[in-house]
């Protein structure tokens, strides 16, 4: 057992990489865009146009900070906050390797679905505040999205829950020594990936920001750096997300040969990799067959699959004892 | 559902395809010589100006972007005395060269016009000539035209017959 680093150091180390990551995305992201449609995209600045992050951030940072004079002030100003703030502080829970984590809850789990509850508060809030109607719009449509997929998002992960017999991330991923849970919950699997895109809004379900119909959605009013942390938060998320199905249904740090920090990194780029390419391939459905879908068709599975899940493990259990 | 996993992979399969964008300060594309870019004034293959400051090119243009003023030179030659293209206002449409009875004013194929400076776009009569006859090689205006000039009387010109004398046709 490797000795863990000091708490201040793992703190600085997980925010600086967060952040770079996040940062990173954006010029993966249209980097992959570009390669899944036959284009290049930003490739002026720097190596491979890596730069093109530092330019993009030099140029947010000193655009003009505009206050709509309608907005309500003290709400406007604080919404782009809360969904930083939320998504870093799940990072706190997340396992990156066996001792290096910033607060080993026994209850991780329910505090990062506790957090990503939260984040929907940003989003509604900035449109709310926004006092502009596509904002507004966005934020109706973002608060019944989140608060729906929501539901089932907790029950696909209850079956982790069940078959690990904790709610500690790290217990989840010492657990699946033998076998990933992506095996024997694929069905979960599926359901937390599609939960967990309409978590972060991305497309497919970026039906809050809606380009082609609501302007920019719930962040129309936003500008320069306010606007840049609705962006930073949304590329965390998606890096939060990334990581928790790894840490959840694919081992976490888990891994032979390269050291775990590394495989953990691994996994959660495949993952973030995958959101992007459903952004290239997917269109971004109407709202009532969204809703119609979490509804009617993901939260009876994610039931479902809960019940057998504990059928199974009771079985299971009961047959031990026997 | 199946067309949605269907989807995801054809697009995946992307990754394969042959990017088809063209990197373009590297790889310049291929112009045609009929490309309508930046605007030039040509001259006769003897060196002098085809212009002759007829305004039908600043008629003809739909922005009105060209401005000039016609005066005459000692032999006769009507020509501008400035000629101004306003490359801000220009929209590249090359009437001004159907107009043009001369073969004066040409469209080139070049297009890389660039300027921090609105004001450099207006494109004075020594930016705008070149030195060559540009699409036309072998065209003289003044040699075809049947206009008197100073070297050339009337029916001097190339496939013209000399003037008939009024005065032999009397009975």
């Amino acid at each position: 057992m490797m000795t863990s680093p000091h708490p201040v150091l793992t703190i600085i180390g997980i925010l600086i990489v967060a952040l770079t990551i996040a940062s990173g995305l954006i010029w993966l992201e249209r980097r992959l865009l570009a390669l899944w449609q036959d284009r290049y995209g930003p490739n002026r600045v720097g190596p491979f146009g890596l730069l093109q992050v530092l330019a993009d951030m030099i140029k947010i940072f000193f655009k003009e900070d505009w206050n709509p004079p309608f907005a309500d002030r003290a709400i406007f100003i604080v919404a782009p906050a809360i969904i930083v703030i939320t998504v870093l502080m799940s990072f706190a829970v997340l396992p990156i390797a066996p001792g290096i984590i910033v607060a080993d809850l026994n209850v991780g789990l329910l505090f990062i679905l506790a957090m990503s509850s939260l984040g929907v508060y940003s989003v509604v809030l900035a449109g709310w505040s926004s006092d502009n109607k596509y904002a507004l719009l966005g934020a109706f449509r973002a608060a019944a999205q989140m608060l729906s997929y929501e539901v089932f998002m907790g029950l696909s992960l209850m079956g982790v829950v069940l078959l690990a017999g904790s709610f500690d991330l790290a217990a989840i991923v010492n657990a699946q020594r033998h076998l990933w849970f992506v095996i024997p919950q694929f069905s979960g699997f599926v359901l937390f990936v599609v939960a967990g895109l309409a978590e972060t809004r991305r497309l497919p379900f970026d039906l809050p920001e809606a380009e082609s119909e609501l302007v920019a959605g719930f962040h129309s009013e936003y500008s320069g750096m306010k606007f840049g942390m609705f962006f930073v938060g949304e590329y965390l998320g998606i890096t939060l997300i990334s990581a928790l199905i790894t840490v959840l249904f694919c081992g976490g740090w888990l891994g032979p040969v390269l050291p775990p920090v590394v495989w953990l990194l691994l996994k959660t780029f495949f993952f973030i990799c995958f959101f992007i390419l459903l952004r290239a391939s997917l269109p971004r459905p109407r709202f009532d067959p969204l809703m119609n879908w979490g509804w009617k068709a993901m939260l009876p599975l994610s039931l479902a699959n809960l019940l057998v899940t504990g059928a199974i493990v009771v079985a299971l259990s009961a047959g031990r004892t026997l | 559902m199946l067309s949605i996993l269907r989807t995801i992979w054809d697009v995946f399969l992307h990754m394969f395809h042959r990017r088809v964008t063209v990197q373009y300060p590297d790889v310049k594309p291929y112009l045609a010589p009929r490309w309508r870019g930046r605007i030039i004034l040509s001259r006769d293959p003897d060196g002098g100006e085809r212009c002759v400051a007829c305004y039908l090119c600043a008629v003809a243009c739909p922005v009105d972007c060209i401005a000039l003023q016609a005066t005459e030179d000692a032999s006769g030659r009507r020509y501008p005395e400035f000629f101004r293209i306003n490359f801000s206002r220009c929209i590249f449409c090359g009437y001004c060269e159907e107009a043009c009875p001369t073969y004066a004013i040409q469209l080139t194929p070049d297009f890389e016009m660039g300027e921090y400076k609105r004001e450099n776009l207006v494109y004075e009569k020594e930016d705008l000539l070149i030195n060559g006859p540009g699409k036309y090689p072998g065209y003289n205006f003044w040699r075809v035209a049947g206009v008197g000039i100073t070297g050339k009387d009337k029916g001097g010109s190339e496939h013209e017959a000399p003037p008939t004398d009024l005065h032999t046709l009397l009975p």
